[in-house]
């Protein structure tokens, strides 16, 4: 059996931050994920905004991590090399009752005395963004949201953590939790853990997770959102990421360049049951192309290249994150509720539980002297000039081996994707890390390539390669039934 | 007896009534040139496909060919022609041409490849 | 980074690269660069394994690799260079001379500079994406050119219990392929009220195998969160639109679509070359000749074609065009637009320039199917040529070949309208 000081259960970007924070301690920590790779739920597909905190409201929980997460975040995502663009976000009002509402946005923010966010009339929004949708009347700027890649700040918390020796399980669904003396066990579907502490990073399946234990004490509700995803020729027709006004649930739909440069537009907010339901429907996405519509009048229906769903996990009767140690087992940790901003707050997620795991009976929290940020920052052919380009060539004939033309991602890049700490398995696990399939064919071309790769550097046959783990094979058999 | 048939002879794609007996046509509607009456006693007495598919190659750049009968075959005899076919390996490296089968199940016509495949290195 | 002056550069070598390249050469052109991604030349036709190639150009029915193989044998009696496994990064013009950027393994990055060029990258398909189905992202869901690569050149097989939506050729094609190959394809879905495939592949690749061709229907939800495991298909009315009541579920392990062709015209848009929103191609006069002088489209890239024979035609217009430009560098001359009226979905070539030595062929498509149209060329309020052409289908490209008289009343007016009228 393997003991551990902490057994994080859950590899989105909330459980990969507190495994990363842990990392910076003296303790055993491993992290346990149901599916192949990590960042396989919520974490996979949201907006990738880290959100200012425009409407934050200072007595919640998730208000005061929003706003300890401003302070370390850039620098988190700095020292791990994840691309972070800090374009700054319009929330913008296109009727007199909206503007309204913004002025008493804006009147909030005042008082809680929030930097960088300022006030635009039409003019100067219009000279900001000369695309939008000329009904804009009036617009707060706040200059400290950025854009990232959700699963990219995922990968490089989990690969950072795994180089300070936190070991990351995936395939490992966790489908036992006891209670054992002063030990927990966890059972996966393949092994037994034991460790001092347990923490609850499952997700939507966080409840769940707690019914393990007899824990009844909170419930998610998913709550679904639609996406566009846009041609990257359309990323550049704004620079800042353009909300609509809030209303009491959601921060509505957004329009917004990716950290990749291409145009994401949704999500659209509808409570669901099933926790797996990540379809987009004719009618979410008509929601989604209407709210974006509002905001962009002529957005390019012809460039879009992905449509998808993400589901966000929601306590309603709080709508708060609910961080505590379980009230019927002392050595579980619920991290729950994580919905927006939770990927701009997972930073502060990560210090504050590990502060409650500081006090936990038997941890203490040595530093560990050997940590360090030693994430090797990840090369993007397509975004150096031609000369840079030509060096690395020159340096290594793979980077000449254009795999997915689309994006013009280059046979090295796939190979480090596969060759890392924590390496790609699947399809899947190599768009989100290289692009490659991410483009405007959607990986017609490049999907065999990607797979004779896989099979190369995972000693697969071409036949067990997945799109995402599981039963989710490509390829069925050879012709000729054999 | 009575079938439908579209004529390929050309694009306009007519939807041939035939009537027909075990041996002759005995009326041909729908058709909009004389050709249409040539092309359905084809199709009803003696329909005939030119069959492309692939082998399966030992040490080739790919593991498949593309083969062809070099004359059409009896249209009844590509799942038993298939299944020939499909048993067989050949092995690189293959010159375009190449005859793969001889005789595909006694027709009497060649398989042949249509391609040229080099041996993987 | 190595630079190379070289008098033309081709941009891909499937059959529209291979025959411009050709053409050139014939016109005597030096030095000829011909660059392709793949690991060798033939592009698309290699996995286009069926026959009905070269009729037109051959007079005799080849498969696509023997169709292939013959340009690849007279390109390899020629003196002009082969850069395969090879991409093309960017092209930019810089004053009359173009740069293409391309790095390979071998080579690195090579800026070839060149006095012109010959785009000819074809096409890719749409997706599912493209066309917006709903529903979860499940694997199994493919282009029917990309499972025609995987069966036909590869060797795999992608599913046994399948469906195909849109009966375009390479649909219907991969509907009898899959069927030969032990696959249960349960049918092929249409959502226009016609057929977009050739006649001829409805019958041999459809009704041979009993494979049903649902017209008026789509899918509009897929399901299934590892694999595909069913979709939901429906009739859709004279709006396309899905009918409510009309919906019914299909199990499948997977979904092909055959949807449509899209032009990959990424490096035409980096050089700012004007590019034709019907097409998707560039904007081009009679010799294939884009927006910018000295690069020159062809096959695919340029529009959809539907027969290789027509690319290769397109090819050899274009390589020749280039060959004229490298030798004399000659300035555009006076232009005359041609639009596109009742029932003319596109023409090419878009605009007609001077020089106007040769008749110019037209190429176009109908918007909607028709038994008998007049074709008619209007020069402002005359009609200049008219003639008759049968059974007209969006499916099918039009050719037609004229010869202009007076060409300073076209060019006074400005404008060349091609339109078709119904006959009854």
């Amino acid at each position: 059996m393997e003991d551990y000081d902490v057994i994080i259960i859950g590899g989105g970007v909330v459980g990969a931050a507190i495994a990363h924070k842990l990392a910076e301690y003296e303790l055993n920590v491993v992290l346990l994920e149901k599916e192949s790779d990590l960042a396989s739920g919520t974490s996979k597909a949201n907006s990738g905004i880290f959100h200012a905190p425009y409407n934050v409201n200072p007595e919640t929980l998730k208000g005061k991590l929003h706003l300890r997460a401003m302070e370390i975040g850039p620098k988190l995502m700095n020292n791990l090399h994840v691309p972070f663009k800090q374009i700054g976000a319009l929330v913008v009002a296109y009727s007199s009752t909206e503007v309204a509402k913004l002025e008493n946005l804006y009147v909030q923010i005042q008082k809680l005395n929030l930097p960088a966010i300022s006030w635009l009339n039409q003019e100067q929004v219009m000279d900001l963004e000369p695309e939008i949708n000329n009904k804009a009347c009036a617009a707060l700027w706040a200059k400290q949201a950025g854009i990232i890649s959700p699963y990219e700040f995922t990968f490089a918390l989990g690969e950072n953590a795994i180089l300070n020796g936190v070991r990351i399980y995936l395939d490992s669904e966790v489908i036992g939790l006891r209670e054992q003396e002063s030990r927990m066990e966890v059972l996966t579907t393949e092994r037994i853990f034991q460790g001092k502490v347990v923490v609850n990073a499952a997700g939507l399946h966080s409840d769940k997770v707690g019914t393990l234990v007899g824990d009844y004490e909170f419930t998610i509700t998913p709550r679904r959102g639609e996406y566009y995803l846009f041609d990257r020729n359309c990323g550049n027709i704004i620079n800042h990421i353009l909300f609509s006004v809030p209303t009491e649930v959601s921060k509505g739909i957004l329009v917004t360049p990716t950290v990749d440069g291409n145009l994401l537009v949704g999500p659209n907010a509808e409570e669901i049951t099933s926790r797996e339901d990540r379809q987009t429907t004719r009618k979410g996405l008509e929601e989604v192309m209407l709210g974006g519509e509002r905001i962009i009048s002529n957005l390019q229906k012809g460039e879009v290249i992905n449509l998808f769903a993400g589901l966000r996990s929601v306590i309603k009767e709080t709508e708060d994150f609910f961080i505590r140690t379980s009230a019927n087992c002392k050595r579980l940790i619920h991290v729950a509720g994580i919905q927006s901003p939770g990927l701009t707050a997972a930073p502060a997620i990560g210090e504050y539980v590990v502060q409650l795991i500081g006090e936990m009976d038997g941890i203490i929290l040595r530093p560990k002297k050997s940590f360090g940020y030693y994430r090797k920052p990840v090369i993007r052919f397509s975004d150096l000039s031609r000369e840079e380009q030509a060096r690395l060539i020159d340096q290594d004939a793979r980077y000449g081996q254009i795999i997915c033309r689309c994006e013009q991602v280059t046979e090295a890049e796939v190979v480090d994707a596969l060759t890392r700490p924590l390496p790609a398995r699947t399809l899947g696990g190599i768009k989100r890390r290289v692009r490659a399939g991410m483009g405007r064919c959607q990986g017609g071309f490049c999907g065999s390539k990607i797979m004779d790769l896989i099979a190369k550097y995972s000693n697969l046959s071409k036949l067990e390669i997945t799109k995402e783990g599981g039963n989710s094979y490509i390829l069925s058999g050879v012709t000729k039934g054999q | 007896m009575q079938r439908e048939v579209i004529c390929i002879q050309c694009p306009r794609g007519c939807l041939l009534n035939v009537e027909f007996d075990e041996v002759k046509i005995l009326a041909v509607h729908g058709n909009r040139c004389r050709r249409g009456i040539g092309y359905a006693e084809e199709e009803i007495y003696h329909p005939t496909r030119t069959l492309t598919t692939t082998v399966r190659v030992r040490g080739g750049v790919y593991a498949v060919i593309p083969v062809k009968t070099i004359k059409p075959i009896p249209k009844e005899r590509i799942g038993q022609a298939m299944q020939e076919i499909s048993s067989l390996i050949v092995s690189a490296p293959i010159e375009s041409g190449q005859v793969i089968i001889k005789d595909l199940v006694g027709l009497g016509i060649a398989v042949i490849a249509t391609r040229r495949l080099t041996e993987a290195n | 980074m190595q630079k190379r002056k070289v008098d033309l550069v081709v941009i891909g070598g499937g059959p529209a690269g291979l025959a411009a390249a050709l053409a050139a050469d014939e016109e005597k052109v030096q030095n000829i660069v011909l660059i392709e991604r793949d690991i060798e030349l033939g592009g698309i036709l290699h996995q286009c394994i069926h026959n009905g190639f070269g009729l037109h150009y051959f007079g005799e029915e080849l498969t696509g690799p023997e169709y292939a193989q013959r340009f690849i044998d007279w390109v390899a009696e020629t003196k002009i260079e082969i850069k395969t496994n090879t991409m093309v990064l960017e092209i930019a013009a810089k004053g009359q001379e173009k740069w293409v950027y391309a790095v390979n393994r071998t080579d690195g990055m090579v800026i070839y500079q060149t006095k012109a060029v010959v785009l000819a990258m074809g096409c890719r398909e749409r997706t599912r994406e493209a066309i917006r189905i709903p529903g979860s992202r499940p694997a199994g869901i493919f282009t029917a050119g990309t499972v025609q690569r995987y069966i036909n050149i590869e060797g795999y097989l992608p599913g046994k219990k399948v469906l195909i939506l849109g009966s375009g050729d390479i649909g219907l094609i991969m509907a009898r392929r899959m069927t030969l190959e032990g696959s249960q394809v349960l049918g092929v879905l249409e959502i226009m009220p016609y057929s977009n495939g050739l006649t001829r592949n409805i019958v041999q690749c459809l009704e041979d195998y009993q494979i049903p061709l649902l017209l008026s229907h789509t899918v509009v939800q897929i399901h299934g969160f590892e694999r595909i495991e069913g979709v939901t298909i429906a009739r859709v009315d004279a709006n396309l639109v899905p009918i409510p009541g009309t919906e019914r579920y299909q199990a499948v392990d997977t979904l092909l679509l055959s949807v449509g062709l899209i032009p990959e015209n990424e490096l035409t848009r980096m050089a700012e070359i004007g590019l034709d929103k019907v097409t998707g191609g560039a904007l081009v006069n009679q010799n294939r000749e884009t927006s910018i002088p000295g690069i020159f489209a062809c096959g695919n890239v340029l529009q959809v074609h539907d027969l290789v024979d027509y690319v290769t035609e397109e090819a050899n217009l274009a390589g020749r065009a280039a060959a004229r430009y490298i030798d004399s560098q000659r300035v555009q001359g006076e232009q005359i637009e041609i639009s596109p009226g009742n029932n003319v979905r596109y023409v090419i070539p878009q605009k007609i320039q001077e020089p106007i030595t040769d008749p110019i062929d037209f190429y176009f498509r109908v918007t909607e199917p028709m038994s008998v149209g007049e074709i008619q060329f209007w020069v402002g309020k005359e009609e200049i040529y008219r003639t008759k052409k049968k059974f007209l289908k969006p499916a099918e490209m039009i050719r037609i070949t004229v010869s202009f008289t007076n060409w300073e009343k076209m060019i006074q007016v400005g404008k060349l309208s091609v339109v078709i009228k119904e006959v009854s």
